[in-house]
This record gives C-alpha cells, structure tokens and sequence, in this order.
C-alpha cells in the first residue's frame, strides 16, 4: 500500500468516469502527437529534397509551382525553357552549378526525369545494383519505384505522355531498359525515374522526324532542344540578390528560391495545423475541466474516507498528495494512450499517403517536442487536481466523523 | 503504569459548551466506558483523546506525552502509531480489500507493511477468508469486525471504539464486546468504549460518567 496504489484503487473503483477522463486527454495528446510528426516529417522531407539548391529556373509562371514541379515533382511544370537561354545562364559568373531537367512523361504514376548524373550525385544517392545511364533511354529507377513496379536490371518500359496516374500515350516506339535501381535515400530521388536528358528528347523526337537516337544531340538543332527547369548553385551569396533578378527582367524564365516559397507554403499550411493545433488544446482544456469535475464530486463522497486516513496517522500532506496523484495518474494514463494513438494514427496516416505515392510519413519516429506534450498533459491533470487537492488538505476530521 | 490523564478539559463549539472533564485517568491495560446521555460529549471526548480534535482548555496526556506539546504533524503521527479508533460507522474505505485496509492502517501510521501481521489479525477475527473481499460485499458483523483488525493491527497502546454496540441485537451486543476486550487484551490496550448502551453497563468494570451540560 502506498500513496499511488490507493489513488489507483479509487480510479478502477469509478471505471466510467476514468475511461471518460483518460480518453479525453488521449485525444488531445493524440491529436498534437500527430500533427507533431507530420509537420515535423514533412518539414524535414521538404527541406532534405531542397537541400543545396539555391534557385530554381523554370518557365514564366508561379514560382511556388515551379518549385513543386522541379525539386518535389508534386505539380505540373510551368513550361519549357530554351536551350540557348540555359546555356547563358550555365556559364553566369555567379552560377557554380547547373543541373538541368527535362520533364513530362511518366510510368505508371512515377515522373521520368532526363537530367545529368549531376542529379543523382546532388543527392548522394548509391548505385544498389547495375549502374547509371551511358546513353539515351537507359533508365535508372528510385528505390520505391523498382519496389512498387517491380521492375529489375535489363527489363524495358515504355513512358507515357503526361505526368498523371493514367498516364496519356505511351511512346512505345522508344522503351527505356532498366539499368540501375538506386539505394533508398528518403528524398525525392526514390520516387523517380531518372535518365539522362537526351532520352527525353529522344522519346519526343517524332516531332523531328529523327529515327536514330543513339546520337540526337548533334542531330538536333539548338533552337529544337527543350529543357524543363534548371537547378542552380550560387558561386556566391552575392548571387542571391543579383540572379533572381537578372532571370526575371532579362529573359522570359522565371526564377524562384526554394528557401523563400517553401516558407510560403508552410505558412499556408501553417494555418490549418494552427487550427488542428487549437482543437486538440481545446480538447486538452475539457480533459483537464472534466478531471476537475471528477475529482471534486469525488471529493463529496470521499469526504468520510479522508477523515478516517487522518484517524489512521496521515497528515493533511498525505491527503493533498493522495488527490494529486490522483489526477497525475489520469494524465499519466492519458498521455501514455495518446502517445500510442498518436504515433498509431501517424504510421497510418503514412500508410495511406504511401499508396497515394505523396510524402512519407511514419509512426516509427520520436520528436523531442513530444516530450512537452506529455508535460503538458501531466501539468493539465495536477493543476485540475490542486483545488480538490487544496480542499482534502483542509477536512476537518472531527466535524467530518462527528456528522456521521 | 498510567496510560492517559486528562485535566480541566473544556471544549465549547459554536459558543456552546460540548464538553467539561475535571480529572481523569486510566492505567495501562483498564477496560473503561465513557457513559452519558447524548449530547454529553462523548464522542467529543473520544476525539480528544485521540487527537483529532485540540481541545479549548486542559491537558491530555496519553503514554507520557503531552498531546498540546505536539506539532500537528506529530500528533498525526502519535495518534497512527499509538491509537487505535473503531468509528460508529465503520468506514473502510470502499474501494480497497480487506486485506489493503489493514496494509494502509500500518502504511498510513509509518509502521513496515507486515502482511503477517495482517493475517494473523484477520484470522483472530475469524476473517481470514475475507482478506480479498471489498467492504460492500461483508455484511455489518464482518464489516465490524474489520474496522476493529484495522484499529488494532498496529498494536496501539489505547484503543477507542465509539458506540461499537449501538443498533445490535442482545447476542450481537455481547460479542462485540468480548471482541473487543479480547483484542485489546491480546495487545495491552487500554480499552475504552463511549456508548449509551445500558446492556455493557456491568461487563465493564471501570466507568466515567459524563453529565449532561448545562
């Protein structure tokens, strides 16, 4: 017997009143746990994707969509760029690198990207089996698209027109060969198939009436040669304040920074999580009033217990602490389901974006952030606790027993 | 050896006099009845003596100390580890075993937990097979019966029981206090029972009459 096993006692004595109590808080804890691990998940995925690129080049557009076009593959791109444009860019004096990507085709849900080898050595993605591209339509897949397609070395394919889940016409007469599957890289690397730039123009070389691709760069005239977007690397910060600028009025690209629009976007989001945020406080709140509640009520019929624990030697002390561990143990109980809960919800909340192929989100990851919420639960059910608490250490023993 | 004196104890409640003591006294092991009409102040003067309630004026002094000497803390203390009380109503508390009434009895008065202890009440009492049951499921014989094992397991040197006989039947009545002398008995208490019960009157050697207040 000590002072948390009778406060335990009294709790499974009022099983109802408990299960409504604990589950309150659970949801609150719950809710914050979740919304904890997605923004922080998405956030770091957000930020990993981007990491290294200074400006992006795309088409006249937004520049929001050509950040999520270009680094996240998430939109549609604005439009293509001219070939003699990206090459004065290519040789800016404030430019150190230039990775270009030529966009528009998919297979079967997943973006094939013509790109340098650049891109896959930006992300220091490792080769898990086979090799990278030589030449035009060798394709190298992200670990989750060789997982999900079950694609392997040597296997052809065939890239649909567009970037939907349908896909549109598929250009059958240029299938690309696997020749490569990539290590997982938890970036946006494993989501992709990635080529060089020359296949995806080799894919659209119909349009040129070119039959043999093996060569098309030297077939093709400059004015002939597309590129989707560029991924650009200052030489040095100075270039922040002067490239953007310099794109923007002297060319009719677009340039946009991934620092500045992935702010924008998280603000945009922020709202909403804000709003789920003040939900699940206010949940938190009614969890803390209802253990109020609980525990005052109780209070009346305890009333004769207390006063007999005082006959048996406890101090006043002994009592406060009693109804304080009490409403610690509720929100232990509380906090512990909630954890669970959240980090359930979270692990299946990735589930489902998973087969929608969007950002990965797992259960299976702790934010230290987590750690106040837990105080915070704790806080809400000793605080709940204290007047009742204030009131057991204030029973008048003798007028108690004497009235009955 | 005397066990516990009291002197000139008043004390008076919302301006009106409960209680008046002049002198008195018991030895170590005497079986004593705190007799009076209601209103006398018994239980008043149970609770004194037992700490829970600081009386206006007098002395008390139990095993050699000087109840109005102690810190309220102490007293607690004092009165967990020397004073048993058996309540007019019993309350165990409902939500613990029978057993776990005992064990919070001796967590409660800062004794070591002794399960032993426990059970070999228990067993005196004839509840050894209640150890388990929640207080709502004894009837009031057994009921009463803990509430005595939780007054005693902690071998007090005064033990008080407060109207333990009221609302029982002849044969009840008896045995109720042959229970409770033989508890005291088997830890040398000094027993003293507060009651109006005129049926006890001559199975009690040693009586103190409250008179009624004016």
């Amino acid at each position: 017997m000590n002072i948390a096993s009778v406060s335990f006692s009294y709790l499974r004595a009022r099983p109802l009143s408990t299960l409504l109590n604990v589950l309150l808080l659970a949801l609150g804890v719950a809710t914050i746990i979740l919304l904890l691990l997605a923004t922080d998940q998405f956030e770091e995925r957000m930020q990993r994707d981007a990491r290294g690129i200074d400006l992006v080049v795309g088409a006249k557009g937004s520049p929001l969509q050509i950040i999520l076009s270009a680094i996240y593959h998430l939109d549609v791109p604005t439009g293509n760029i001219a070939y003699k444009q990206v090459q004065e860019i290519a040789k800016h004096r404030f430019v150190k690198k230039v990775i270009p990507l030529a966009l528009g085709d998919s297979y079967r849900g997943f973006r094939i990207v013509g790109t340098t080898q650049d891109y896959v050595a930006h992300y220091g993605a490792k080769v898990g089996s086979g090799r990278l591209w030589d030449k035009p339509l060798e394709a190298v897949l992200g670990a989750e698209v060789a997982a999900r397609t079950g694609h392997g070395l040597g296997t052809t394919f065939s890239g649909a027109h567009g970037l939907g889940d349908r896909g549109g016409q598929a250009h059958d007469e240029h299938p690309y060969v696997v020749v490569g599957i990539l290590q997982r890289t938890g970036t946006v690397l494993d989501r992709l198939v990635i080529a060089n730039y020359q296949s995806v123009w080799a894919v659209h070389a119909g349009h040129h009436d070119i039959k043999a691709v093996a060569d098309i760069e030297t077939q093709m005239t400059d004015d002939e040669k597309e590129f989707t977007a560029l991924l650009i690397q200052y030489a040095s910060p100075l270039a922040a304040a002067i490239l953007p600028r310099y794109i923007n009025n002297n060319s009719d690209m677009q340039a946009a920074s991934p620092a500045y629009e992935t702010a924008r976007l998280f603000n945009i989001v922020g709202v909403g999580v804000d709003v789920l945020r003040g939900f699940a406080l206010v949940l938190m709140f009614s969890a803390g009033l209802s253990v109020f509640i609980a525990l005052y009520n109780a209070l009346n019929d305890r009333r004769y217990d207390l006063a007999v624990m005082r006959t048996l030697g406890a101090g006043p002390g002994r009592l406060l602490l009693l109804l304080l561990c009490e409403g610690f143990l509720l929100a232990a109980l509380g906090a512990a389901l909630g954890l669970v809960l959240g980090h359930a919800l979270a692990e299946g909340l990735g589930r489902a974006l998973q087969a929608a192929q969007q950002i990965e989100i797992t259960g299976w990851a702790w934010v230290p952030a987590e750690l106040w919420v837990v105080a915070l639960a704790l806080g809400v059910g000793v605080l709940a606790a204290l007047l009742p608490a204030w009131r057991a250490y204030r029973t008048d023993i003798a007028g108690t027993l004497a009235r009955g | 050896m005397t066990l516990f004196a009291v002197n000139n104890l008043q004390h008076s409640y919302d301006g009106q006099n409960v209680l008046a003591v002049d002198a008195w006294q018991a030895a170590q092991g005497e079986h004593w009845l705190v007799l009076g009409p209601s209103g006398s102040g018994k239980t008043t003067l149970l609770h004194t003596l037992a700490g829970i309630l600081r009386p206006a004026a007098g002395s008390i002094v139990v095993a050699e100390q000087d109840l109005a000497a102690l810190s309220p803390s102490a007293l607690d203390h004092f009165r967990g580890r020397h004073i048993g009380i058996v309540l007019q109503r019993l309350h165990l508390i409902p939500s613990l075993s029978v057993m776990e009434n005992l064990l919070l009895a001796q967590y409660l008065s800062g004794m070591p937990q002794d399960r032993r202890r426990a059970e070999e009440v228990l067993a005196s009492l004839d509840l050894a097979e209640k150890a388990g049951a929640k207080p709502h499921e004894l009837s009031f014989g057994q009921a009463q019966r803990v509430a005595v094992a939780r007054a005693v397991v902690n071998r007090p040197r005064l033990l008080l029981a407060d109207e333990p006989t009221s609302n029982l039947d002849d044969a009840r009545c008896l045995q109720v206090l042959e229970l409770l002398q033989a508890q005291a008995r088997a830890c040398n208490a000094t027993l003293v029972i507060a009651t109006h019960d005129q049926r006890i009157k001559a199975r009690v050697g040693n009586h103190y009459q409250l008179g009624a207040l004016g």
